[in-house]
C-alpha cells in the first residue's frame, strides 16, 4: 500500500491506543503494555528468555487479551538489564531473570502488588517504582532517543502512532526544500559526528552545489549516513538504529527533500548485526508503505536507501575514507578542499551526517526551530547522546541538553564513581579526544568548552576514570588503538603515532629519560599541525591532555620509577606485609608461576625474581597482607 | 581573472589552478615526494604544506598541501615561514628516520638544514634521527606514486597497499608478480627513491 499524506493520520488513529498506553496518559482502559527492552546489552543478557517467560506466564493466568508484551530497543540503561517497563504506569523492573516472572506476573498483575524487590534501588535507599523518577533518567532529555524504550523498533505501525512520518508529510507538501534547509540553519543543529559543522549550511552548500554531467551515474546528488561507529566504548549511533530506526530513514528522507538527493546509503559497522537487522526491514517496511522509491507520499520526490557494511576499518568514520570505502576502493581520506558537497560519491556532490544528527531532523521540522534552540548553549543547539561507560556506577546511554556539566553527568545520572573511590577524570570523544580532570568537572558540555579543555565533543564517548587508573597507561592505551588504525597514507600519521606509542611505551616500562614529556609535546602538536585527516589532527589528544592535567604522573614515571596509580607492572612490586599475613596460603596456591613460599600459619614471601606482577595474590588475599608498590 | 599572492608575488590566473602549479608560474619551488604532473594529485607525503590565507579569513592561515589545495581568488600563500619550515622539517625527519639510507631524502632534507650529525636538531629530530628504534631497511617512502601510476597511466593495477598504518606496504595481489603487469616499467621511473628495480624475466 502506498500512502498519501493523509494516511499517516489515519494510521496513526487506527493505533491511538498504542500512543496513549506509552505515553501514559491511557490510564483509563485496563490495557497494559510490558515493554521488553531488546537492545544488545539486554539481549545478551537474556531479555528475550525474559519475554519468553512473560508470554508463557501471561497467557497460563489468561491476560493476553489485556497485557500485551512489546520488544523496544534499547533504554539506555544497559548495566541494569534485562529491563521491564510496565506502561501506562510507568513501572521499571530491572536484573530480571526467567525465573522471577512467574511471581512477578502474579503479585503484580493478579494481585496488583508491584514486586519492590525487581525495581531499581540507589544504593541503601528505598526502591523507586517508577522509571521517570530515576535519577538516571530524571535529568536527560530526549530528542533523538525519544522514541527509546517505548517502540517497536520491528513495527513501522508504532512508529507512525507514535507521531513519525509526519515530518516528512510536513515537510513535502507544507514546506520547499529551501524552507527545510532555513528550518535547519536557524535551529542551531550541528553534525554530531564529532567535528559540529553546522548541518544546514552543509546541507545548503550540497544542495547549491552544481552537478558536473558527465553521463557516468544515473544520480546527480547523494546523501549518506555515517553509521560506522568505531570508538572502542561508543555505542550511540548502534542504539538509536536498533531502537528507532525509522527515526533515522525519516530524517535521511527529509534531507534528502531538502538537498534534492535522489539516492543515499547507510554506512554501518558489520559488527552490529542487530541494528543491521532492524534497518533492513525498517527499509522493507518502508518501501511497501511508499515511504521510499517513487513519488514518496504522491509528492514527486522519489528516493531511496542502500545499506552498505563497513570491514571494521575505524578512518572509514572519516567522511572521504567512507565515499572511498562505498566506491569500492582504499578507505583513505583525501584533501579536502574539493569538499563532499561538491566532489564526492562517484564525484557527485554529496552530504554526509551521522546517525544522531539525522534522527534530530524530523523533530525540528515537527517542533521548530524556535523549540529546538531554545534547548542548549549559545553556540550548541539541542541535546547530545553519550555513552556512558568506564568506572561510574550507572553506565548506559544518556541524552542530555547541551551544556549540562560534566559532573552532572557523571555524578547525577552516573551515580558517581563504584567502590568509593575518588574521580580521576574522563575521557570524551573517544581515542580522538582528551582527559577532563577534576578541576574541570564543572565544565559545561558544548562544543566549544570541551576543545578549550583539549578535548572534542566526538560523537559521544564517555569513559570515566578513577584512582586506579595510570594516565601515562590511558594515554598509551589510546594511542596505540589510533596507531594501528591510522590508514597509512600520510607520513605525520603513520610514523609520528608510531614513534609517540613508542616512547609512551618506554616510559610505562621504567625505561623514561628526562625530556621525553618535551618530545611527546612537541611531536604531539606537530602531527595535528601536519596529518591530512582528522584521524591524525587529533591521535595525539589524549596524550597531550594527560601531559597537561597529569604531569606529575609523567614525571613520577621517568623521574622516580614510580606508577602513582601502580598500573604500571614494571615499576610495581608486591610484596607481603608480615604484620597483617596470617598463612592462609591462598595467595601460594593462586600464584600462577608458584614464586611464594611459606608454611601453613607463617608469613609468606614473594620471590621478586620470579612474579610477573600479575596481580593475583593482590585479589586473593582476604587479609590486606599483600603491598603493591 | 582572479589573483593571488605567493610570497609576495602576484599572480593573474583564470583556469583551475593548485597551489603547486601556481607557484610554479612564478618560479617558486616547493619541495614534493608524492607529486607527479601527470597523476591526480594526492596530498599524502605531506612535504608540500604552506600557509595559506583566503580571502574571507585573511588572518587565519591554514597549512595546506600545495599540490591538492586550488588556488583561489584572493588567496595569500607563504612558503617560507617558521610554521612551513618547522613543519616540512618535521616531515623530512620522519620520513630519514623511515629511510636512513636513502640518499635522495637524505639530500632533501640538508636542504632544508636538517644535519643528521649536526647541532641544530630539536628535541623532536634528535629523538627520530639518533633515538628512536629502527625497523626493517627500506627506502620506500610509501608516497604510492607507483601504486597510482600503474592505476592511471597502463590501468593495470599489478601494484596496491597492503595493511595499514605502520605496517603498510606496496606489493603486488597476493605477494606474487601480477598477471596484469605488462613490465612497463612506469612504476620505476616514477619512484622517487628508485626503490623499484626491474628484473628481466626468462
Amino acid at each position: 500500500m502506498k500512502l498519501k499524506p493523509e494516511d499517516i493520520r489515519l494510521i496513526r488513529e487506527k493505533y491511538a491506543s498504542v500512543s496513549a498506553i506509552r505515553s501514559g496518559e491511557g490510564t483509563r482502559g485496563k490495557n497494559i503494555d510490558l515493554l521488553v527492552c531488546a537492545g544488545t546489552g539486554c539481549v545478551s543478557n537474556h531479555s528475550l528468555k525474559v519475554k519468553a517467560a512473560l508470554i508463557a506466564e501471561i497467557e497460563k493466568h489468561k491476560l493476553q487479551d489485556r497485557i500485551k508484551v512489546v520488544t523496544t530497543g534499547c533504554n539506555g540503561f544497559c548495566a541494569n538489564g534485562p529491563i521491564v517497563v510496565v506502561k501506562p504506569e510507568d513501572i521499571f523492573y530491572q536484573l530480571l531473570k526467567p525465573e522471577d516472572i512467574p511471581h512477578l506476573v502474579e503479585e503484580h498483575f493478579l494481585e496488583g502488588r508491584p514486586v519492590e524487590r525487581l525495581m531499581y534501588r540507589p544504593g541503601e535507599g528505598k526502591p523507586i517504582p517508577k522509571m521517570a523518577s530515576i535519577p538516571f533518567f530524571g535529568k536527560q532529555q530526549l530528542i533523538a532517543l525519544s522514541n527509546r524504550g517505548t517502540v517497536d523498533p520491528e513495527k513501522i505501525e508504532e512508529y507512525i502512532a507514535l507521531g513519525g512520518y509526519q515530518a516528512l508529510a510536513k515537510a513535502l507538501t507544507e514546506m520547499s526544500a529551501e524552507q527545510v534547509i532555513e528550518e535547519i540553519k536557524a535551529s542551531g543543529l550541528r553534525g554530531r559526528g564529532g567535528a559540529g559543522f553546522p548541518t544546514g549550511k552543509k546541507w545548503e552548500f550540497c544542495r547549491n552545489a552544481r552537478v558536473v554531467e558527465d553521463g557516468d551515474s544515473a544520480f546527480a546528488k547523494y546523501i549518506i549516513c555515517n553509521a560506522d561507529e568505531g570508538d572502542p566504548g561508543a555505542f550511540m549511533d548502534r542504539s538509536i538504529v536498533e531502537s528507532d530506526p525509522h527515526a533515522l530513514l525519516e530524517g535521511m528522507l527529509i534531507g534528502a527533500y531538502a538537498i534534492g538527493a535522489t539516492h543515499g546509503f547507510i554506512y554501518i559497522r558489520a559488527e552490529y548485526p542487530l541494528a543491521l537487522e532492524r534497518l533492513t526491514q525498517a527499509l522493507e517496511q518502508a518501501r511497501e508503505y511508499g515511504l521510499l522509491g517513487e513519488r514518496i507520499l504522491g509528492s514527486d520526490f522519489s528516493f531511496d536507501i542502500t545499506v552498505s557494511k563497513g570491514a571494521g576499518a575505524f578512518v572509514c568514520g572519516e567522511e572521504t575514507s567512507l565515499i572511498g570505502s562505498l566506491e569500492g576502493k582504499l578507505p583513505e581520506p583525501r584533501v579536502r578542499p574539493p569538499y563532499p558537497a561538491q566532489y564526492g560519491y562517484m564525484g557527485k556532490p554529496t552530504n554526509i551526517n551521522n546517525v544522531e544528527t539525522w534522527a534530530n531532523v524530523p523533530h525540528i521540522i515537527i517542533r521548530g526551530a524556535e523549540w529546538f534552540s531554545a534547548i542548549g548553549t549559545d553556540t550548541s543547539k539541542g541535546t547530545k547522546v553519550f555513552s556512558l561507560v568506564g568506572k561510574v556506577n550507572n553506565t548506559g546511554l544518556v541524552e542530555v541538553p547541551m551544556g549540562i556539566t560534566m559532573r552532572e553527568i557523571v555524578f547525577d545520572i552516573g551515580g558517581g564513581i563504584p567502590g568509593g573511590k575518588r574521580f580521576k577524570a574522563v575521557q570524551t570523544g573517544g581515542p580522538s579526544g582528551g582527559c577532563i580532570p577534576e578541576s574541570l568537572l564543572d565544565t559545561p558540555v558544548d562544543y566549544e568548552s570541551l576543545v578549550q579543555a583539549g578535548s572534542i565533543m566526538g560523537s559521544g564517548g564517555m569513559i570515566v576514570m578513577d584512582e586506579d587508573n595510570c594516565m601515562v597507561e590511558v594515554a598509551r592505551y589510546f594511542i596505540s588503538f589510533t596507531q594501528q588504525e591510522s590508514c597509512g597514507k600520510c607520513t605525520p600519521c603513520r610514523e609520528g603515532t608510531w614513534h609517540m606509542l613508542n616512547i609512551l611505551e618506554d616510559i610505562t616500562a621504567g625505561r623514561g629519560r628526562e625530556g621525553d614529556i618535551e618530545l611527546l609535546e612537541k611531536m604531539g602538536r606537530q602531527i595535528k599541525e601536519t596529518a591530512l585527516c582528522g584521524l591524525g589532527n587529533t591521535a595525539p589528544n589524549p596524550v597531550l591532555t594527560t601531559i597537561r592535567y597529569f604531569r606529575d604522573e609523567y614525571e613520577a614515571h621517568i623521574r622516580d620509577g614510580r606508577c602513582p596509580a601502580r598500573v604500571c607492572k614494571a615499576l610495581i612490586t608486591y610484596s607481603i606485609d608480615p604484620v597483617n599475613c596470617t598463612g592462609c596460603t591462598a595467595c601460594a596456591k593462586n600464584c600462577p608461576v608458584a614464586c611464594i613460599s611459606g608454611e601453613r600459619k607463617q608469613t609468606h614471601v614473594i620471590d621478586q625474581d620470579r612474579c610477573i606482577k600479575c596481580g593475583m595474590c593482590y585479589s586473593v588475599c582476604n587479609f590486606d597482607a599483600v603491598r603493591v608498590e | 581573472m582572479a589573483t593571488m599572492t605567493i610570497d609576495g608575488k602576484n599572480l593573474e590566473f583564470e583556469e583551475k589552478l593548485t597551489i603547486l602549479e601556481a607557484a610554479k608560474r612564478l618560479q617558486i619551488k616547493i619541495p614534493t615526494l608524492c607529486y607527479n604532473e601527470h597523476l591526480a594529485p594526492y596530498g599524502g607525503c605531506r612535504i608540500c604544506l604552506v600557509e595559506a590565507a583566503s580571502r574571507s579569513a585573511p588572518n587565519r592561515s591554514r597549512l595546506v598541501p600545495a599540490c591538492t589545495a586550488p588556488a583561489e581568488d584572493g588567496m595569500v600563500v607563504t612558503t617560507g615561514s617558521q610554521r612551513v619550515l618547522e613543519s616540512r622539517r618535521f616531515v623530512i625527519e620522519l620520513l630519514l628516520s623511515r629511510c636512513p639510507e636513502s640518499q635522495v631524502i637524505l639530500e632533501l632534507a640538508r636542504e632544508m638544514g636538517v644535519e643528521p650529525d649536526g647541532q641544530n636538531l630539536d628535541v623532536v629530530g634528535h629523538y627520530l634521527l639518533h633515538r628512536a628504534p629502527r625497523r626493517e631497511v627500506t627506502n620506500c617512502i610509501l608516497c604510492g606514486l607507483c601504486v597510482r601510476v600503474c592505476q592511471q597511466i597502463p590501468e593495470r593495477y599489478a601494484l596496491s597497499f597492503k595493511d595499514r598504518g605502520i605496517t603498510r606496504k606496496v606489493t603486488p595481489p597476493f605477494e606474487r608478480v601480477a598477471e596484469s603487469c605488462i613490465g612497463c616499467g612506469s612504476c620505476a621511473y616514477v619512484c622517487p627513491t628508485k626503490t623499484i628495480t626491474i628484473e628481466e624475466a626468462d
